[in-house]
């Protein structure tokens, strides 16, 4: 690994991480993309932008997120002092409103009239819902038919913030198909609409934007930590499902090399050749789906594989492709936990610290123990607990064999 | 470019009329249905043969095609199946120009080398891959360049003059217009929109220009034909599949093969003596 690379200069001009990212989208896209990307810009370099999100993440999403010392935990494991950022403490209760606010003010900037989003169990859709409501803009979000029937709180909260969700039956109807029928609404509508996509992937620019906006989650964990134990941290972990809280957290420590990065995938009911797991980068290979090259769960042929979680916002085939990039050059490391291991991760986490972590961060819990061992008692991590877990309540009841 | 290609333009242009490109989904409903349609496909008037293949996602077409390929993975269908298709019927047909339709990722799965090779055995003239933009088509440009194939390129509604010169470097075959922005099979287009589309591709570039999307009936496709170059379809033929995949299957989309293409062959003509 080049010792002094500048990490802020990626992705490139083509969009690429390395081989990865890129823009992989119908020609009636481009242009949409290509401007996207002169607005991005133009955005970054207006104060009044950041202005306006700092204002909106102070008093409307609740920001800073406290960092807390998971001290009973740490006692658990016996290892390396545990820290949480606690990103489940935003308003709708995930990281993925930091994404939501920056794209949505980016649309109105653009002067767009509406807001399309894709949505697996919710999460985003709520948050996309709950901002578009709050900017008083339009918003349809696109969810897999077997998704609105499993997630029917968050499609009654979608509704009551004011958003139409529209279930998707084409395909398995889950996430992915979630994601076609949303690009497929954005070609046919491409003057007034703009598509905000739920994390760091999709055609460039969408993974670097999705980035910085969650970089809000890194930066912030960085100054914590310094001013909190005098030094950076030995490790940082997050889950990772399309990975936007993970490279949120992961991007401000990059060019940190003494600062190990872990992402843990969802290896569901184990990664083999079933393919009962949502673990693309552990147990899938490169392609090109949904404007960007990444890995993927598919066959031989390159058809895409529907993947399992019991998480539903891990339960993606794809990943982002800053992830692939950090993978193949070694600078983060991606381990997998089961279905079984997050169940038991959640309960644990419950009983110790009195939180209730959502199913997803239940992933990187399940591996938190294996690396507090392996630093050892004066280490340091920082663990992302990106969401909270009320709206996984039933989910784990149903695994646990318990009626509720 | 291909030959093939362009005999056949330069044919459909000394006789003064506008071709038919008819597009089938390999392997819908079945591999030996498909073939029996497929071979028939000259004889009833299809000037070029796009023959797509199946993908899990097609996130830039209609319901009628998503099915389609469904219908094709289901009957295991595949990159490699559709281009044993193309090479069985090149077996039958010398000269009607084959054109592969579909997405990037099973082609960069095949690797674009490998592609290439197997697109050249099997007689196949070129490829249109929907996500697939001039910004990320160089290393498949660089694999076909050596085997004389095409890469045809996609204008839409939002292709301004600018755009239009990043989609012409190194397009060959035909331009396809999509000329709606939307979906396979959706809404169809206005004839005036699609007129002074044309008049802005031919200032652009020498390629011939093929009309596609939401083309469904006779009369829509010889609108069309009045001012293209070739009028694609698809979601019609397509949706002669879906509607029972019997034996009776070939002859049905054979017939509605045989209504468009009378309609595309005699639509100047008629033109003439309407005026």
């Amino acid at each position: 690994m080049d010792a002094r690379r500048n990490w802020q200069d990626l992705p490139d001009a083509q969009g690429r991480f390395g081989k990865f990212g890129g823009r992989f989208v119908a020609e009636t896209l481009m242009p949409l993309v290509l401007d996207l990307e002169r607005e991005y810009r133009a955005a970054q370099a207006d104060p009044a932008f950041a202005a306006t999100m700092d204002d909106f993440w102070t008093h409307y999403v609740g920001r800073p997120s406290p960092l807390y010392f998971a001290e009973r935990l740490t006692e658990h494991f016996g290892g390396a002092k545990i820290y949480f950022k606690r990103d489940e403490l935003n308003h709708t209760g995930a990281h993925k409103i930091n994404n939501c606010l920056g794209q949505v003010l980016l649309a109105l900037r653009m002067g767009k009239t509406r807001i399309i989003a894709e949505t697996g169990a919710g999460q985003h859709g709520v948050a996309t819902a709950t901002v578009c409501a709050r900017l008083g803009l339009p918003c349809v979000v696109f969810m897999g038919a077997t998704d609105v029937e499993r997630q029917k709180p968050n499609v009654f909260r979608m509704k009551l913030l004011g958003a139409e969700v529209r279930p998707v039956t084409s395909g398995a109807a889950t996430l992915k198909d979630a994601m076609n029928e949303a690009l497929r609404d954005w070609v046919t509508n491409v003057h007034d609409t703009f598509y905000c996509i739920g994390t760091a992937a999709g055609p460039h620019p969408y993974p670097e934007l999705v980035r910085d906006f969650q970089s809000i989650i890194g930066r912030e964990a960085r100054a914590q930590i310094l001013e909190r134990e005098g030094r950076l941290p030995d490790a940082v972990m997050a889950c990772i499902g399309g990975g936007s809280n993970a490279i949120g957290l992961f991007h401000p420590f990059l060019d940190d090399e003494d600062v190990k990065l872990y992402g843990v995938e969802a290896a569901g009911h184990g990664i083999d050749e079933r393919f009962e797991h949502s673990a693309a980068i552990n147990g899938g290979r490169p392609g090109v789906l949904h404007g960007n090259r990444t890995y993927l769960l598919q066959n031989e042929d390159g058809q895409i594989l529907e993947g399992h979680s019991i998480s539903a916002g891990l339960d993606y085939p794809g990943v982002g492709p800053e992830h692939s990039y950090l993978a193949d050059i070694g600078r983060a490391k991606y381990l997998a936990a089961t279905d079984e291991e997050a169940l038991a991760a959640f309960q644990l986490c419950a009983k110790l610290e009195g939180i209730l972590p959502a199913l997803e961060p239940s992933h990187a819990l399940a591996r938190v123990g294996d690396i507090a061992k392996e630093i050892g008692k004066d280490g340091l991590i920082i663990m992302n607990l990106c969401g909270r877990g009320d709206k996984d309540v039933f989910t784990v009841a149903d695994a646990l064999g318990v009626k509720l | 470019m291909s030959e093939r290609l362009s005999t056949r333009f330069a044919a459909l242009k000394r006789e003064g009329r506008a071709g038919l490109v008819a597009y089938i989904m390999a392997s819908d409903p079945d591999h030996e249905t498909c073939f029996e349609i497929l071979k028939g496909l000259p004889a009833a008037g299809a000037d070029v043969i796009e023959l797509g293949f199946p993908f899990t996602d097609p996130m830039a077409d209609g319901p009628s095609i998503q099915k389609a390929a469904q219908r094709a993975l289901k009957a295991g269908g595949s990159l490699g199946k559709t281009l044993d298709l193309a090479r069985r019927f090149r077996e039958t047909d010398k000269d009607t120009p084959l054109v592969l339709m579909g997405y990037a990722n099973p082609v960069e799965q095949m690797t674009h080398g490998v592609f290439a090779e197997e697109m050249a055995k099997a007689g196949a003239d070129g490829v249109i891959l929907v996500d697939l933009p001039p910004e990320e088509d160089g290393d498949l440009r660089a694999a076909f360049a050596p085997h004389g194939l095409s890469i045809i390129r996609l204008a839409t509604p939002t292709t301004d003059d600018k755009r239009l010169t990043k989609v012409l470097e190194g397009a060959s075959g035909f331009l396809y217009y999509v000329s709606v922005a939307g979906v396979t099979g959706a809404k169809s287009a206005k004839t005036d929109s699609v007129s002074s589309a044309m008049q802005r591709f031919k200032r652009a570039t020498p390629l011939p220009v093929a009309v596609g999307f939401g083309v469904r009936e006779p009369q829509a496709a010889a609108e069309i034909a009045r001012l293209a170059d070739a009028v694609v379809v698809g979601s019609a033929f397509v949706d002669e599949i879906s509607a029972g995949a019997g034996p009776e299957a070939p002859g049905r989309v054979l017939h509605k093969v045989k209504l468009l293409s009378e309609a595309v062959r005699t639509a100047r003509a008629t033109e003439g003596m309407r005026a």
